[in-house]
């Protein structure tokens, strides 16, 4: 859910590309937060925790919590609230700790 | 490797105006900040701050981090260091730094931390759900990146903080159910309260939150409310639908840097926490390195520019610099007790007096 | 509510006139009938015309009305924590202040705009803005729909970032109760 008009504030997106999430097309501007695109998008379980497996959203959005790490491209342990999107990234789940490839 | 005589850490309103402040004394200045732009948390605030014509009251917050970050872009003797992460600080008066692509080592004879602080947790059953947001987190989504946090929001505290973030998301379209607050008493300014009021939020005083209800992410929440011992009251339980718990129930300062620099370090509770130690001028157990903002002491926006002006005088009158810098920091010293003598100051008041006892003040 | 329950320290040094805002106010964010009685001008004001109602009930660091009245009639802050001194006798009911107002707290009312009508002015920061002649739903300061009100200017400021301030009417016995409103978004959005 986008903010298409704001009485204070204007927003100046980025140009509109396309990326993947857990395989599936969808579409952020370029240089938004990745949390902020998919959360845009809908999606807010980023992530399940190392032992319980529990559903984890983004907390801070800041980049200071952890609470949003992702995989992005492979690489594990990624802050989407703060890692800018660009186009063709490939955005995956993560798992626990995650792992290096 | 590259010397400064002050290096600022955190380009929030605090560290801002520590760099203009000090630049303006002729000191060459570093200015380090972890994110890509200028303004820290101004960028989302976009209500009208409160103070007088010197702390820009009257002037929304994103207004304030336009005005001050071209200040310090146009500001001679400025080495601007966006995208910089720091990562300690050494014996030699060594910072180190790390940059996108490598890490780097700056020499300051001078530190100002002025790393702000961070949203804290409240305990209650599923709060790591997906929804449960702190109250930052919605205002960055909301009003930087122009993303919508929920379709309806629960609001948890009634402090400044709680009362702004659910006037910004009606303003943002976003339905706000309540504002609950653990206390018997609206904590935040009432004015601000008022506006949230006649918008139609009610707001729950004596209440706090039970659970969140939703297997994936949050579908509702279960308030309930609290005895005059702050205890639940069972039986009392109420589901309020909803698709956002927001956390608004303080700050914590960061200081980690200072830790780990060796400040000595106070838990001053009326200060959100563990602060350096500083006096007036802001200046820490360590000689070489001040603090200023919320780092120093959770408080208004207001109160952290003008601290920020201190310790960017004070480190520059240190090193020698000196244009009308004695009537500078009076003024600023002024200010900064006329902000905090009234009734909402009495708990930073409180707080410092505790801190120059030593901390620990209980 | 009784003096015991005012909180002291809300009376600061030159404060001393005016007591702090009521217990019901802290509690539930709406002021008691006593507190709106401090603020409300004199019955022969009021015959006068528009005024300013600054409702501003608790001592915060704050002070841009002062500055924002081209008037005098809102004196310079001797604290800046003090509440508003306000003179009303020197005050013309422009309305300056109710942009500046970084609490959005001031109201312009004037109770003679039109027989059996009053005039309020208010900020409004929310979209869309109401057009001129619309009829929106008229709400209290509790946000209950009270009634109805006809929009009869919308001051738009040249900056977006800037308050813009909305010319409502509504009916005499409303003058009182009316402090926001609600503009459906289907009309004119």
């Amino acid at each position: 859910m986008r903010i298409t008009d704001h009485p204070i504030l204007d927003f100046k997106p980025g140009r509109l590309v396309r990326f993947t999430f857990e395989g599936r097309e969808i579409e952020g501007y370029e240089g938004e937060p990745i949390a902020a695109a998919l959360h845009a998008a809908g999606i807010r379980v980023l992530r399940r925790s190392p032992r319980l497996h529990r559903p984890r959203g983004f907390f801070c959005a800041i980049g200071n919590c952890s609470s949003c790490l992702m995989v992005v491209d492979g690489v594990p342990n990624v802050r989407v609230c703060v890692e800018r999107l660009r186009e063709g990234m490939r955005v995956e789940r993560q798992e626990g700790h995650g792992e290096l490839k | 490797m590259k010397s400064v005589e002050i290096a600022v850490v955190g380009a929030g309103p605090a560290g801002l105006s520590a760099t203009l402040a000090a630049a303006g004394q002729g000191a060459s200045v570093a200015l380090i900040e972890r994110d890509e732009h200028l303004g820290g948390q101004l960028v989302k605030q976009t209500h009208k701050f409160f103070g007088s014509a010197r702390q820009e009251a009257g002037t929304r917050g994103v207004v304030i981090a336009r005005r001050l970050g071209q200040a310090v872009r146009e500001q001679a003797g400025i080495d601007l260091r966006l995208a910089t992460t720091v990562l300690g600080y050494y014996s030699d008066k060594v910072l180190y730094l790390e940059e996108p692509d490598r890490l780097a080592k700056l020499q300051a004879e001078r530190a100002i931390f002025a790393t702000g602080a961070s949203e804290r947790m409240l305990i209650f059953g599923n709060n790591d759900r997906p929804g449960v947001y702190g109250a930052g987190a919605v205002q960055t989504l909301m009003n930087v990146h122009g993303v919508m946090p929920g379709r309806r929001v629960l609001m948890i505290g009634a402090g400044n903080i709680g009362l702004i973030v659910s006037y910004q998301l009606l303003q943002a379209g976003v339905q706000v159910a309540a504002i609950v607050e653990a206390a018997p008493r609206i904590g935040g300014y009432l004015v601000h309260a008022a506006k949230v009021r006649r918008a139609g939020v009610p707001i729950l005083t004596g209440h706090t939150v039970k659970e969140a209800v939703g297997e994936e992410a949050v579908e509702a929440a279960v308030i309930w409310r609290l005895d005059e011992q702050w205890r639940p009251v069972p039986g009392t339980e109420e589901r309020v639908d909803c698709d956002v718990i927001c956390l608004a129930t303080g700050l914590s300062p960061l200081g980690e840097l200072m830790w780990q620099a060796g400040c000595r370090m106070a838990y001053v509770p009326e200060l959100g926490g563990h602060v350096p130690w500083h006096d007036d001028d802001l200046r820490t157990s360590h000689e070489d390195i001040y603090v200023a903002g919320d780092a120093s002491g959770v408080e208004e926006a207001s109160a952290a520019m003008v601290e920020g002006r201190i310790a960017g005088l004070a480190a520059a009158r240190s090193l020698g610099h000196d244009r009308d810098v004695e009537e500078k920091l009076g003024e600023a010293r002024r200010e900064l007790a006329a902000l905090r003598a009234g009734p909402t100051g009495e708990k930073i008041r409180r707080g410092l007096e505790s801190l120059r006892q030593g901390g620990d003040g209980r | 509510m009784s003096a015991e329950t005012r909180r002291p320290e809300d009376r600061g040094p030159s404060g001393a006139r005016r007591p702090g805002p009521s217990e019901a106010l802290i509690r539930t964010g709406l002021p008691s009938a006593e507190d709106l009685e401090r603020v409300r001008p004199s019955a022969e004001r009021l015959t006068h015309g528009a005024v300013a109602v600054l409702e501003c009930f608790q001592r915060i660091p704050c002070d841009p009305c002062a500055s924002s009245c081209h008037h005098g009639a809102i004196a310079a802050f001797a604290d800046i924590n003090d509440l508003p001194s306000m003179d009303a006798e020197r005050c013309n009911g422009c309305g300056l202040c109710v942009a500046r107002c970084p609490g959005l707290a001031i109201f312009i009312v004037d109770e003679h705009h039109a027989p059996g009508e009053a005039l309020i002015k208010l900020a409004y920061e929310f979209l869309p803005l109401p057009a001129r002649d619309q009829v929106v739903t008229a709400l209290d300061r509790a946000g209950r729909e009270v009634g109805q009100a006809r929009v009869v200017r919308v001051q738009r400021p040249k900056e977006k970032t800037d308050t813009p301030v909305v010319w409502i009417t509504v009916p005499k016995d409303l003058a009182w109760t009316v402090r926001h409103i609600k503009v459906e978004v289907s009309h004119g959005a």
